[in-house]
């Protein structure tokens, strides 16, 4: 065997390019765009979509309750900070005992991130209402329900998708890691490439790009959601 | 990869005795950890602290300091590691610099803001009792503005220390080195350096935030206790 050049099992055809492991070759992401960076990008796309979709969820349901009863969003902010700084790497592993190697840990790791990040903004969001707006529209007869649905929702809305913002770009990079765990997401082709003696560059960078796109992209879309859902905020809180 | 079948009852009391058993090998892997997030928090901080600082002093390019934490956001913890040792090769070196990168948005941006929301009245005031620039700055801006200015700080830090974690992929020890390796050390191992490394983490949190409470000037300080909303003070 060579011992000069760098071994890539997955390779396939071998290009000069691959074999003296050059900056970025092209060929090779053209050639493997099919059976590796497409299937790990739709994957952590999913991954990235289900955590923050059940994370907003619950988030929305406890912060409509922290906002009615203000008593529990004190321990709950607490709890939150607290379990923004355990690694995510660790929090993987922790949850293995419980729930395998399965994409279910994953997800409860990706989701209680999400909701450190989306329940204090989903809080502060419904809080943001001028008092004097909704005195105003109780004055007019607004039923609680109304002034929630009516008032306090829409102007909450530019932080909540700030918040969103946030949560999907940092899922987008948290996912990565779920690639020590599991062949899943961009994660996979980069600690593929890592665990090699010399670590193949073009895989490295394509998939990197790949997920740094990705959280650009979603950016960018929830940006312009914004827009359109909430035209008079120019920018999130 | 993980073997779940290793997993019975008992494996977490084990990862307890692993802890027990291996105090001083944990804490020398802890001690390289924080060598590692130390100096790539060090240079995190001689990068964006000082610019940070002059521009929310200058009140200038806000889209520059908050736009950093965007991008840095975006960022994968894992792709810079990747990206660093394609550059510089696998080592110290190269984690610190992934790390270093990671440091820079939080610190920025809340420096920035920090500075540049300082109320303009007392600035204005300050200036009319005849102080100079640096005098405004030392002594009205950055005291007030040390309270979310050290948030930004605790924020780099935690991240810091938390992603060091990875770095163990390609050589940069620490307690990450366990959990990677559960050929060697077994699933008690693994669970044991992951509370390590969660209760590494926490304490660096914690002390962070008692740092920034006694730096906090006292009359902010019943106004100001910054605990949990940090990720709403970073802004966006």
């Amino acid at each position: 065997m060579t011992s000069a050049g760098p071994v890539i099992p997955n390779f396939g055809g071998a290009s000069s390019c691959v074999l003296r492991n050059g900056l970025f070759c092209t060929g090779w992401v053209r050639q493997h765009w099919s059976d590796t960076l497409a299937p790990a990008l739709l994957q952590h796309l999913e991954l990235t979509l289900v955590a923050v979709g059940i994370g907003f969820a619950i988030a929305f349901a406890g912060g409509l309750a922290a906002h009615r009863y203000r008593r529990a969003e004190q321990p709950l902010s607490v709890l939150s900070a607290l379990l923004y700084t355990i690694p995510s790497l660790a929090l993987f592993q922790l949850l293995v005992p419980f729930t395998g190697i399965t994409l279910t840990t994953i997800e409860i790791a990706l989701v209680s991130y999400t909701l450190v990040i989306l329940f204090p903004t989903i809080v502060v969001g419904l809080r943001s209402a001028p008092p004097e707006v909704l005195e105003a529209a109780r004055g007019m007869g607004l039923t609680p329900r109304q002034v929630l649905v009516r008032i306090e929702l829409p102007l909450a809305l530019p932080t909540i998708v700030g918040g969103l913002r946030i949560a999907v770009v940092s899922t987008i990079s948290t996912a990565t890691i779920a690639a020590f765990l599991m062949p899943e997401g961009l994660g996979h082709p980069i600690i593929f490439a890592l665990s090699e003696p010399h670590p193949f560059k073009t895989e490295i960078y394509a998939a990197g790009a790949l997920a740094i796109g990705l959280a650009l992209v979603c950016d960018a879309t929830l940006v312009a959601a914004r827009r359109l859902l909430a035209p008079w905020a120019r920018r999130s809180a | 990869m993980i073997l779940a079948d290793e997993f019975q009852p008992g494996t977490f009391v084990q990862a307890l005795h692993f802890i027990a058993g291996n105090g001083g090998f944990l804490a020398g892997k802890a001690l390289e950890q924080l060598e590692l997030s130390g100096a790539s928090l060090g240079v995190a901080l001689a990068l964006s602290l000082p610019l940070g600082v002059a521009l929310g002093h200058l009140h200038r390019g806000s889209a520059f300091a908050i736009g950093a934490s965007i991008v840095g956001r975006a960022l994968p913890s894992l792709v810079l590691i990747g990206v660093f040792l394609t550059v510089l090769g696998i080592g110290f070196l190269n984690n610190m610099v992934a790390l270093a990168v990671l440091g820079i948005g939080p610190i920025l941006t809340n420096a920035y803001v920090a500075i540049d929301e300082v109320d303009r009245d007392l600035v204005e005031a300050a200036r009319a009792m005849g102080m100079s620039d640096r005098q405004v700055l030392t002594r009205i801006e950055l005291p007030l503005g040390a309270p979310l200015l050290l948030t930004g700080v605790r924020i780099a830090a935690v991240t810091v220390v938390a992603t060091a974690t990875i770095a163990a992929v390609d050589g940069g020890g620490g307690l990450g080195d366990v959990i990677v390796n559960q050929a060697s050390y077994r699933l008690p191992g693994v669970l044991g350096a992951s509370l390590c490394v969660m209760a590494l983490s926490i304490g660096v949190w914690l002390v962070l935030l008692a740092l920034q409470r006694l730096t906090t000037p006292r009359g902010l300080r019943a106004a100001t206790l910054p605990g949990s909303s940090d990720n709403g003070k970073e802004r966006l």
